[in-house]
């Protein structure tokens, strides 16, 4: 709990100082970057226990330490890449308001710290390549010869869209 | 810094809401014709401790409201004032006000100042109209108790004249004083004060306090006539002055009346005798109180030894006072904890168990007699995990009191404002039940309270003329049943009408028939929108209630069973699990899946026979057990998995029972029985249905809960599946 309002302070404050650091992935051919303050941990895929009539892209709960939280699969939510599970998928845990959740991507490649020149604002057309709704496009991350797709992961994973929380669901 | 004071005054809220409730306890306790002293002092020092507390935090409307009131207190325990049903009311109205002054100061709730000052007008009012109890025993064996009765109207006027000493000294005897009553200070001259302190407390508690300070030899004490009101009130108008730039707003407003009628009490004997009587005579006057008012013309010399009886006393006094103290405070043995802290230790607890099930699991395929020890040691794990648990869980456990103390205020009202007379009778208080269940529980029992004073007990008249006592009774009791906590509301009223809830039932539409038991008829009050009441009262009557009862109280796993007789009342029963955290559960596979079958609603399971297993045209299919024809669910349509077995016959059925009403789960095997700790899919996922929750398997993994009462109900209604 504490750890995400403080990282809401920080993240304000860092837009408009030195830079923002993201932890960059990879979903297919794609490269995404999430606020790295939502990140609580990185750890392999396990085997999770199937929700019954969930949507496929939820793969089901797994027990992180003691208490129970949701997987979602990024690949087929968006349906880029194949969704393989091996030793080297990989589950973001994600702490987004006191609500832990897991994101299966294909792989995560680093940490970048974006100066705000460097972050872009997202076109008005879809041809990112995303195959999200724009509104939960921060920007691009523009570095070099790299591009960041910037997802406002916070808002991602509050949406009706994933149905993870209780009110779509009532 | 700022956190450090916050959580003091989340201490002080915690204590000051128990006091509260405490004062609301005794006061309802309290027998008015003929109080318990004790009682009356036990009600004075949850007053005096919300006080002392409220001053402290700086909380000035809380410390006027209890000053006014603990001063009435105090009066009326030292018998100076009889106890009364008004007062009783008041009191209470005071303690309402108070509390929503706490919560006011505590979570922003808002706070009606009109009320507030109702309250305190009525306990000034209270206080004006003092009518001295006549002493209880007229033999002056006791001196004291004559000179307190003859002052009894009001307080008596010390003059202390102070010598030489450190203007710290002076505040600090000043603050002392202050505790028995008014106290003001004034200069003599350039480097002597003196203290007027106006009390009811007798000389020889003043000297005993000042020689905590200064040498009693050293004070010059006279009694000093009472002011005139006029006096008074230029007096009082200077000090409202002096506080109000304080930014104390509130003045003790008990004084005028007293003023009036200790000045006319005073007036005869004393004010003759010059503006201040001396210590000795004051004195003197005391012991010799039946005599003559001339006898304390004559100086009397001091009487050294007089003076150590005195202080003795005092210091008795003082003995006494401290004893108190522990008993206001109550809860030593004791330790505030918060409620996250617990369920932090019970999450750990639900970790070592799993881990230790995960060891024993493990250690299953090893050689017993290679690894005697080993095994035996891991015994050992299980027996001290399984105690360990339990121990950690009792944590957890508050006593019914905590719920049953909120209604005999709420019964009180409730038969007030309806004309009725209840008796509320409480029983096993102290059975204790999970936190979590208390604070859900309270709603659906309230309900249940006010519709059995609503509806259950009759007016005092109609009562006589059935030939019962005029005040109807109305038991709350609580009590274990193996695993299952039985709470029941019981009231000797009139009964459940059976012809008037089948007319109702009719109405609204619900198939019943005549031929039903009664059992079948009572349970049909729970249906939405159902009300037997003849008029919709502000009490209940909107039918609104029983079924969110029922639904609450299933929502916690546990059931309602009504018992009625006509003409001798109604007893409502509701049945609970202790605690929500650990189930009893069976683990069932169907497919690749386990879950966890709460046992509490597994009747048997068994293996059926085809021909026992019947389709019924686009309904479903029934499964034919002892000549009982049950719908069958199956797990795998269910929950969409893909099953070893299709047909019933090879697979295993689990009779389940909710309600009286049963229904056949039908499932490939069944895995064992085990004790899981329940984990919320709430609190990080969301509801899915059908589901209850989730446990931690002994390998790690998750397994869901299903939510039988959801299955049933699914069936019931003829869904097909859930969606």
């Amino acid at each position: 709990m504490s750890m995400t309002s403080t990282s809401n302070l920080a993240a304000s404050k860092d837009a408009e100082g030195e830079g923002r650091e993201f932890l960059a992935f990879t979903l297919g051919s794609e490269e995404y970057g999430i606020d790295i303050h939502k990140v609580q941990e990185i750890r392999g895929y396990e085997q999770v226990t199937r929700i019954a009539n969930a949507p496929a892209f939820i793969k089901g709960v797994i027990n992180l330490r003691g208490i129970i939280i949701p997987v979602v699969d990024m690949r087929i939510k968006f349906k880029l890449g194949t969704p393989v599970y091996d030793q080297f998928t990989v589950v973001i845990i994600l702490n987004i308001g006191g609500r832990v959740m897991g994101m299966v991507v294909d792989s995560v490649s680093d940490v970048t710290t974006l100066s705000a020149d460097e972050i872009k604002p997202a076109p008005e057309m879809g041809d990112t390549g995303a195959s999200f709704n724009a509104e939960f496009l921060m920007g691009l991350g523009i570095v070099g010869e790299r591009m960041l797709i910037l997802i406002d992961i916070d808002r991602l994973m509050s949406s009706s869209e994933m149905g993870l929380t209780e009110k779509i669901a009532a | 810094m700022s956190i450090d004071i916050s959580q003091f005054f989340k201490v002080f809220f915690d204590e000051a809401e128990e006091l509260l409730a405490e004062m609301e306890k005794l006061l309802l306790a309290v027998d008015v014709a003929a109080p318990d002293a004790e009682d009356l002092n036990a009600i004075f020092r949850t007053a005096h401790s919300v006080k002392g507390g409220a001053s402290t935090f700086g909380l000035n409307d809380m410390s006027e409201v209890t000053h006014i009131l603990e001063s009435l207190l105090d009066r009326i325990r030292r018998g100076e004032m009889a106890l009364t049903a008004v007062h009783v009311d008041a009191f209470l109205a005071a303690k309402d006000i108070l509390k929503m002054q706490l919560d006011g100061h505590r979570n922003g709730a808002a706070v009606d100042q009109d009320a507030v000052a109702n309250v305190r007008m009525m306990l000034q009012e209270l206080s004006a109209d003092v009518a001295p109890m006549p002493p209880v025993q007229p033999a002056p064996a006791f001196v004291q108790t004559e000179v307190r009765a003859s002052f009894a109207a009001g307080g008596r006027r010390f003059k202390i004249e102070l010598p030489v000493v450190e203007q710290q000294d002076i505040n600090a005897l000043a603050a002392e004083l202050g505790l028995l009553g008014r106290i003001s200070v004034t200069p003599i001259d350039a480097s002597r004060h003196a203290l007027i302190l106006t009390t009811h407390e007798s000389l020889d508690d003043i000297i005993a306090i000042c020689s905590f300070v200064l040498d009693p030899d050293e004070l010059k004490i006279f009694e000093a006539p009472a002011l005139t009101p006029e006096q008074r009130a230029i007096e009082d108008a200077a000090r409202a002055a002096v506080e109000a730039e304080l930014g104390y707003g509130f003045f003790d407003p008990l004084e005028p009346d007293e003023v009036t009628q200790e000045a006319v009490e005073l007036s005869d004997d004393e004010r003759g005798y010059g503006f201040f009587q001396p210590i000795e005579q004051i004195r003197a006057a005391a012991e010799s109180v039946a005599t003559a008012p001339a006898s304390i013309a004559m100086p009397v010399a001091v009487r050294p030894e007089a003076l150590d009886v005195s202080e003795v006393a005092a210091e008795k006094k003082a003995a006494a006072r401290k004893d108190d103290k522990p008993a206001a405070g109550s809860d030593a043995g004791s330790i505030r904890v918060s409620i996250e802290k617990v369920d932090q230790l019970i999450n750990l607890i639900g970790e070592l168990v799993i881990t230790q099930a995960m060891i024993e699991q493990r250690s299953d395929n090893l050689d017993p007699m290679l690894h005697q020890r080993l095994l035996g040691s891991i015994s050992q794990l299980t027996r001290n995990t399984r105690d360990l648990q339990e121990a950690v869980m009792s944590i957890r456990m508050m006593p019914m009191d905590f719920v049953f103390s909120r209604f005999p205020r709420m019964v009180r009202d409730l038969a007030a404002k309806l004309g009725k007379k209840v008796d509320f009778i409480t029983n096993g208080a102290a059975t204790e039940l999970d936190k979590g269940l208390i604070e859900r529980i309270v709603d659906p029992l309230t309900h249940l309270v006010r519709n059995s004073i609503d509806h259950g007990i009759e007016m005092p008249a109609t009562r006589i003329a059935a030939g019962k006592s005029e005040s109807g009774r109305l038991f709350l009791s609580a009590a274990h049943q193996g695993g299952n906590i039985i709470i029941e509301v019981a009231d000797d009223g009139g009964g459940l009408n059976r012809e008037r809830i089948l007319d109702k039932a009719r109405q609204n539409g619900l198939a019943v028939s005549d031929s039903m038991t009664d059992a079948d008829v009572w349970q049909l009050i729970f249906a939405p929108g159902f009300s037997t009441a003849e008029t919709v009262t502000d009490v209940s009557g909107r039918g609104v209630g029983m079924d969110v009862v029922k639904r609450n109280i299933a929502a916690m796993g546990g059931t309602v069973d009504i018992r009625s007789a006509r003409g001798f009342g109604t007893t409502i029963s509701i049945s609970l699990p202790l605690t929500l955290a650990i189930l009893d559960g069976m683990s069932i596979r169907c497919g690749d899946e386990v879950y966890i079958l709460p046992l509490g609603f597994v009747v048997e399971s068994l293996q059926p026979a085809s021909e026992d297993v019947k389709d019924i045209a686009n309904r479903g299919r029934v499964v034919k057990v002892r000549g009982e024809y049950l719908p069958l669910v199956a797990m795998h349509q269910l929950f969409d998995i893909v099953p070893k077995f299709t047909a019933p016959s090879e697979g295993i059925i689990v009779i389940l029972e909710v309600d009286g009403r049963k229904a056949a789960l039908f499932i490939d095997e069944l895995v064992g029985q085990q004790q899981v700790v329940v984990k919320n899919l709430e609190s990080n996922y969301r509801k899915v249905s059908g589901i209850s929750g989730a446990t931690i398997l002994g390998d790690g993994g998750v397994s869901l809960i299903l939510d039988v009462p959801a299955l049933l109900r699914a069936t019931r209604m003829d869904e097909p599946a859930l969606t």
